[in-house]
C-alpha cells in the first residue's frame, strides 16, 4: 500500500477510477489486485460502445493460475479501451495506476462517484483483508 | 487378496501405528445406520484364468462379421507399432500431465498432436482432445455462440446432411443453455445441402453454420460456397470433417475466402479400433482469435530455467479448475491415450501415406457401389461426388436386407430409413482400404441371393420374420 | 520433436506400399494441393522417438503416484488384454444385436454390479468421464423439475471445496452455481446451507468423503434439508474408492451419482484419459437416464434408445460411450468380486490413515488433525512456507527428484499450501515408509538448504518451466525450423 494515489476513487472489488473532469472516467485495477494475481498473461477488454452497469462484470484479467473478473465501478458507456494491453498485459503489473488502465466510461450519473472509496478507506479495506 | 500387497504382519503394524485395533475402526466416523451389508447380489471374485475364459467366450460370441458399415466409425488398418507403443505403461498409466517436469513425454506428444491436427485441417490451433466427434461438435457450437459476439440469437444452422447422431448429441448438450439448432434440408438430387433452403435464412441472426465434409451420405459438400455464405451472413463456419478425408480434401482452414473458423470431428480413423464405439476422441481446432473460447487442455511450448525447450499445459484460466462456473467447458479428463495412438499413427503414415489410404477407401467404395448397382433394382440416388461412403437404394426394406445379410455374417451398411424415411429402402455403405475384391464379391453375391429370395414380385411382400 | 527428424520423401513403406489411386471423380476444387504437413519418418524412427518420449513420463507402472482425488492404483494388465480381444476390438458400434450379445452381456452385468455397489435404482454407462457424468446428472435433475412444471429452480449448490467440474457442469445445464462454505471441521457448514436453501434450489452437488478427505458425517441431515426444500442431491463419485462396499451413496440419500471408473475401477488414465463416468439414479430420475442402455428381455440383450425411453435427457456421445474402458472396468469388477470391493475401501483407508499418522509424527501438519482420514488426506505446509520460504510447490517438485510423483497441490483451494495425498490400496507398507522418509528428507533440506528445494527438480528432463511465457507467447503448434 506504499502506493495508493489519493486522487483516485476505489471500488471494494479492487478497481480504481479516475475522474477526467469531462463526464468520463478511466478505470483500472489496483496495485494490490495486480500483486495478488501475479504475472498477467491476458486481458479480455470490453467492447467500445458497450453499456455497463455499476457492479457488473465487464473485463477479465488473467494470470497463469487465476482469472479474475473486473467489475465496472460505474454505470455508463465504454468510450475507449486500452488496446495496448492486448499485446502487453504485463503493463498492468508494471504500472497499474498509469499505463495499465483498462477502459474509459462516459458516466450516466456523475453522482455515482461519491459511492466509491477514497484512498484511505481503500487502504483500510486492504489491511483488513490481509488478516 | 487381488492387487492388495499387505501381509498379516503389515496390517498389524499399521493398525498399531494408527492406534486402532481393527480396520473396521477406520470407518468410525460413518454413522452405523449407513453401513451396508455384504452385497450378495455382486458375484464373487474370480482368478484371472477364469475371467479370461469368460471374456474369450464373450468376445468369440460376437463373431467377426465382414464390415461394410461406416456411419461414423471406420474399419481401418492400424500399424502394429501404434498400440504396442501406446500401451507402454509410461503412457498408459500416467495421469493428466499436471507435473510438467515429470510428464514431458505426454506433453511433447500432445504438442506434436496439435501440430499434426493443425497441418491436417489447415487451422491455427488445436486442443488436446474432447470425448468424441459428436460431443466435440456440441462444444464447437457452444464456442461459436460465445465467440460470435455480433450474434445474440443463440441459434445455429445445422444441415440434415450432418450425421443424425451428431445432431441428437449436440441437441442434448446445448439445449439446457437455450441454444436452438435449426435444420436445413438437402437437395434430393445431389445429396448436398440445399442452397435454396439455406438462402431462406440469409440475413437472419445465427451464430454459426455447421458444414460437414464429407456429409453423412458420404457426399462432398461445396465447402467454399457454404463457408463464404456463412461469413457473408455474419455467421461463423463450423467444419465437421473426417480427418482421413482431410488428407486428400481441401483443408477446412482454406475453405472459401477466409476458411472455416472452427473445425471438429471424430478422430477414430486415426488409429482407434472400432471397439464398440469407444474410446475414440473428438478433435477441435480453430482460428487463433478464438483460442480463448476453446474448451479442454491445450499444450504450449516454452523454456525452462536454463532456457531449454519444454512443454506445459497452457491457457488454463479457460478451464474448470481455475475458472469454475465461468469455464469454457466442464471437461477435465479427455481422451489422452487415444490421441497418443493417433499421433503415432499419423507420424508413421505421414501425409502421403494417409492420402494413399484415403484414395484406396474411395476407390474401394466406388467399386463396391458399382458392383452392387449391377444388381437388379439397386441404384445410387445421389449424384454428388463421394469420399468413402455411398447411399444405395434397394428393392426391399433396408431393415430386412440388412438383417438377412447379417445372418450371412455381412454387415451390409447403415439403415437410413429411420432418419430419412423419404429415401425409402436406402442404406449407406462403406468399403475401406481393408476390403478386398473377394470380399466385395461376397457382399454382391449375398445381396443378390437376399434380393432374389425376398423380391419375387413387383408388389413387395414383407417376409414374416 | 518428431518433425525435426522429418525428411522430404521418407515413408514408413511397410504401411503404404500400394499405389496411390487416382481420384478422377472428385472435382479439383475440393481437393488439397499438397499432402498435409505431417512428419516424414521411417517406422523405426517413429518407434524410437515415441519410446524415448514415453521414458520421460512418471506413471503408475514406474513410480509411486499418490495424486489426491485421482486414485492412481495399479491398473491390472488382464483388464487391458481381455478388453483387447479381437472380437471386442473389431465390433462395429452399430453392429446388430445378433452380433453383439457377448459385448452387451458384459455391459448389462456391469450396470447391475454398479447399481448394487452404489445402492442406486438404475445405471447408465454412457458418460465418457466424470464431468460428462456430472452433466448428465444435473441435466436429469433439471428434467425432473421441468417435468413437474417446477421451473423456478435456478440454482445448484456446491461446496467451496468442490472440484471445478461441479460448478462448470451446473452452468452447462443452464443453472447458476452457488457456493456454500466448509466448516472448521471439514464438514459442510449446516447453518450456511439452511440459509441458502429455498424454492430456487434445484439441487446440491456433494463429494463424500469430501474433497478435503473426510466423511461428511451429517449427510443424512443434509439430505433431509435439501429434499425438504424440494431440491435433489448429486453425488460426485470421485472418492468412491474410500467407501466401496462399506457405504452406498443410495443409502445416504443421494438421488443421482456418477462414478469415475478410471479411478475406483482401475481403468488406466492414459496421460489424460479416456475415462468413463457412468451415472446411477434413484427411482424418480430413472426415466431421464442418458441413452443408450442395455436391457435383458429374458432371452436376449437389447439396446434401449430414444425410441424406448422418450423422457431421456438424450445422448452424450455418438455411440455408447467409452466401451473399451467399460470392458476394462467389468473385468476388474469380476476379478475383485464383492469381497474384493470391500477390501478396496478397507486397504485404501488403512494406507491413508497409516501414512497420515507417520507424516504427523514426522512433524507435518494435517489440515484436519482431529478427523479420521478417508482414502486420502490433506497436509498443509503453511508453517514451512512461512518459516522457511519453501512452499507446497517446492516440496512437490523436490519429490520428483526422489522418484515420487507429487500429490495433488493447491486443491482444494480453501486449505492454504495444501497437499492432497492419496496412496491407494495397491501400495505396500514399505512404499509408504519410503515416502515418509522422502518427506522427512525434504523437510530437512528445506531447513538447511532451502534453495535446493526451491530450485527443484534437478534430475528431470527439464527444470521448472516458464508458464508465463507459455501463456504470453503462445506456441501451440510446430511452425517449421526456426
Ligand atoms: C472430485 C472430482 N470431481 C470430478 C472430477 C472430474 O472427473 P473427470 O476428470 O473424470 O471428468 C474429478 C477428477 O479429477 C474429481 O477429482
Amino acid at each position: 500500500m506504499s502506493n495508493t494515489p489519493t486522487d483516485l476513487r476505489y471500488a471494494k472489488s479492487h478497481e480504481w477510477v479516475r475522474d477526467e473532469g469531462d463526464g468520463t472516467v478511466t478505470v483500472g485495477i489496483t496495485e494490490h489486485a495486480q500483486e495478488l494475481l501475479g504475472d498477467l498473461v491476458f486481458v479480455d477488454l470490453p467492447e467500445v460502445g458497450a453499456q455497463l452497469e455499476a457492479g457488473g462484470d465487464c473485463a477479465v484479467v488473467e494470470s497463469v493460475k487465476a482469472a479474475s473478473d473486473v467489475y465496472s465501478p460505474v454505470t455508463g458507456e465504454v468510450t475507449e479501451v486500452n488496446e495496448a494491453l492486448d499485446g502487453a498485459p504485463e503493463t498492468i503489473n508494471e504500472d497499474a495506476f498509469g499505463d495499465g488502465w483498462i477502459f474509459k466510461v462516459k458516466l450516466d450519473d456523475a453522482g455515482e462517484l461519491d459511492n466509491l472509496l477514497d484512498a484511505d478507506a481503500y487502504n483500510a479495506l486492504v489491511a483488513e483483508e490481509d488478516h | 487378496m487381488p492387487f492388495i500387497p499387505h501381509t498379516e504382519e503389515d496390517i498389524q503394524e499399521m493398525l498399531t501405528a494408527i492406534g486402532v485395533d481393527s480396520i473396521d475402526a477406520l470407518f468410525d466416523e460413518i454413522p452405523d445406520e449407513l453401513r451396508c451389508g455384504e452385497l450378495d447380489e455382486i458375484p464373487a471374485g474370480m482368478p484371472e484364468m477364469e475371467v479370461s475364459r469368460l471374456m474369450q467366450g464373450r468376445a468369440r460370441q460376437d463373431g467377426q462379421p465382414l464390415c461394410f458399415l461406416g456411419a461414423g466409425a471406420y474399419d481401418h488398418h492400424i500399424p502394429a507399432a501404434v498400440w504396442q507403443l501406446t500401451t507402454r505403461g509410461e503412457f498408459y498409466t500416467a495421469y493428466t500431465p499436471y507435473q510438467a517436469e515429470a510428464s514431458q513425454g505426454t506433453l511433447q506428444l500432445l504438442y506434436e498432436y496439435q501440430s499434426m491436427m493443425t497441418a491436417l485441417t489447415g487451422m491455427d490451433v488445436s486442443n488436446a482432445s474432447l470425448y468424441d466427434g459428436a460431443s466435440a461438435l456440441a462444444e464447437a457450437v457452444l464456442m461459436a455462440v460465445r465467440g460470435n459476439r455480433k450474434s445474440k440469437s443463440g441459434r445455429i444452422l445445422v444441415p440434415r446432411t450432418l450425421h443424425p447422431l451428431y445432431r441428437r448429441v449436440t441437441h442434448s448438450i446445448v439445449r439446457n443453455q437455450g441454444i436452438e439448432l435449426v435444420e436445413i434440408d438437402y437437395d434430393s438430387e445431389s445429396g448436398q445441402v440445399d442452397l435454396s433452403s439455406l438462402e431462406q435464412h440469409a440475413g437472419e441472426d445465427f451464430a454459426a453454420l455447421v458444414i460437414p465434409q464429407p456429409n453423412f451420405f458420404g457426399v462432398l459438400e461445396n465447402t467454399d460456397r457454404l463457408t463464404d455464405w456463412a461469413h457473408a451472413n455474419g455467421m461463423l463456419a463450423i467444419a465437421v470433417v473426417n480427418p482421413l478425408a482431410m488428407s486428400i480434401l481441401k483443408p477446412a482452414g482454406e475453405w472459401g475466402e477466409s476458411g472455416a473458423d472452427i473445425c471438429c470431428g471424430e478422430g477414430q480413423p486415426m488409429g482407434a479400433p472400432l471397439a464398440s464405439g469407444g474410446p475414440y476422441f473428438g478433435f477441435l481446432c480453430c482460428r487463433e482469435k478464438l483460442v480463448r473460447q476453446m474448451p479442454g487442455r491445450i499444450i504450449g511450448k516454452t523454456v525452462d530455467l536454463d532456457g531449454k525447450p519444454g512443454y506445459a499445459l497452457t491457457l488454463q484460466a479457460r478451464e474448470q479448475h481455475i475458472r469454475r462456473s465461468k469455464a469454457t467447458s466442464n471437461i477435465c479428463t479427455n481422451q489422452g491415450l487415444m490421441v497418443t495412438a493417433a499421433t503415432i499413427h499419423m507420424a508413421i503414415m505421414g501425409g502421403e501415406g494417409l492420402q494413399r489410404v484415403a484414395a484406396a477407401c474411395h476407390a474401394n467404395t466406388k467399386k463396391l457401389a458399382q458392383t452392387l448397382c449391377d444388381l437388379p433394382q439397386v441404384e445410387s440416388p445421389f449424384t454428388g461426388p463421394v469420399f468413402h461412403e455411398q447411399v444405395l437404394r434397394l428393392p426391399l426394406a433396408a431393415k430386412d436386407a440388412l438383417r438377412a445379410l447379417a445372418a450371412h455374417n455381412v454387415l451390409g451398411g447403415f439403415d437410413l430409413s429411420d432418419d430419412y424415411p423419404e429415401l425409402e429402402n436406402a442404406i449407406l455403405v462403406c468399403a475401406t482400404e481393408l476390403r478386398s475384391d473377394e470380399e466385395i464379391e461376397q457382399y454382391r453375391s449375398k445381396l443378390e441371393r437376399v434380393i432374389a429370395a425376398q423380391v419375387q414380385t413387383p408388389c413387395q411382400l414383407k417376409p414374416d420374420w | 520433436m518428431i518433425y525435426e527428424q522429418s525428411r522430404s520423401g521418407r515413408q514408413a513403406t511397410a504401411q503404404t506400399n500400394f499405389e496411390m489411386p487416382a481420384l478422377p471423380d472428385i472435382p479439383q476444387e475440393l481437393l488439397r494441393e499438397q499432402p498435409a504437413g505431417l512428419p516424414e519418418v521411417s517406422e523405426m524412427q517413429a518407434v524410437r522417438h515415441y519410446t524415448r518420449l514415453s521414458q520421460k513420463n512418471f506413471s503408475i507402472d514406474t513410480h509411486f503416484y499418490p495424486l489426491g482425488s485421482c486414485t492412481m492404483k495399479y491398473n491390472p494388465r488382464a483388464c487391458n488384454s481381455l478388453a483387447s480381444l479381437p472380437g471386442f476390438l473389431s465390433r462395429h458400434p452399430l453392429a446388430p444385436d445378433t452380433h453383439s450379445q457377448g459385448f452387451m452381456a458384459c455391459m448389462h452385468e456391469l450396470q447391475e454390479i454398479l447399481k448394487h455397489v452404489t445402492g442406486m435404482h438404475a445405471v447408465s454407462l454412457s458418460p465418457a468421464a466424470g464431468a460428462q457424468g456430472e452433466f448428465a446428472g444435473v441435466a436429469m435433475i433439471r428434467a425432473y423439475h421441468d417435468a413437474r412444471g417446477d421451473d423456478a429452480r435456478t440454482e445448484i449448490l456446491v461446496p467451496d471445496a468442490a472440484h471445478g467440474t461441479n460448478p462448470a457442469s451446473a452452468v452447462m445445464c443452464g443453472y447458476k452455481a452457488r457456493e456454500i462454505p466448509t466448516g472448521q471441521d471439514g464438514d459442510i457448514d449446516l447453518e450456511a446451507l439452511k440459509e441458502v436453501l429455498g424454492p430456487q434450489t434445484a439441487g446440491i452437488m456433494l463429494t463424500n468423503p469430501s474433497t478435503v478427505g473426510v466423511f461428511e458425517r451429517r449427510i443424512k441431515e443434509i439430505a433431509g434439508l435439501v429434499h425438504d426444500a424440494g431440491g435433489l442431491l448429486y453425488y460426485d463419485g470421485a472418492n468412491l474408492n474410500a467407501i466401496l462396499g462399506k457405504v452406498r451413496p443410495g443409502d445416504m440419500g443421494f438421488d443421482v451419482i456418477h462414478m469415475n471408473l478410471h479411478k475406483t475401477f482401475s481403468t488406466p488414465h492414459g496421460g489424460g484419459g479416456p475415462g468413463a463416468g457412468p451415472v446411477g439414479v434413484s427411482q424418480r430420475l430413472e426415466p431421464y437416464l442418458p441413452v443408450p442402455m442395455v436391457d435383458f428381455d429374458g432371452s436376449d440383450y437389447v439396446w434401449l434408445t430414444e425410441k424406448e425411453r422418450s423422457d431421456t435427457i438424450g445422448r452424450l456421445s455418438a455411440f455408447a460411450g467409452n466401451a473399451g474402458v467399460l470392458l476394462r472396468a467389468y473385468v476388474y469388477a469380476r476379478l475383485l468380486g464383492r469381497e474384493g470391493m470391500h477390501r478396496v475401501a478397507e486397504f485404501s483407508s488403512l494406507n491413508a490413515n497409516y501414512l497420515l499418522k507417520r507424516l504427523m509424527e514426522a512433524g507435518f501438519d494435517a489440515a484436519y488433525p482431529e478427523r479420521r482420514a478417508s482414502h486420502e488426506f490433506i497436509l498443509t505446509l503453511k508453517k514451512q512456507a512461512k518459516e522457511l520460504g519453501v512452499n507446497t510447490m517446492d516440496f512437490a517438485k523436490r519429490m520428483l527428484d526422489y522418484g515420487v510423483h507429487a500429490p495433488t497441490t493447491y486443491f482444494p483451494l480453501l486449505v492454504p499450501e495444501c497437499l492432497l495425498v492419496e496412496p491407494t490400496e495397491t501400495e505396500a507398507k514399505e512404499d509408504l515408509d519410503d515416502f515418509v522418509e522422502i518427506m522427512k528428507t525434504i523437510k530437512q533440506e528445506a531447513e538447511t538448504q532451502p534453495e535446493l528445494v526451491k530450485q527443484a527438480p534437478h534430475t528431470m528432463p527439464v527444470r521448472r518451466l516458464d508458464d508465463v511465457r507459455a501463456a504470453r507467447e503462445l506456441d501451440l503448434a510446430w511452425k517449421g525450423q526456426e
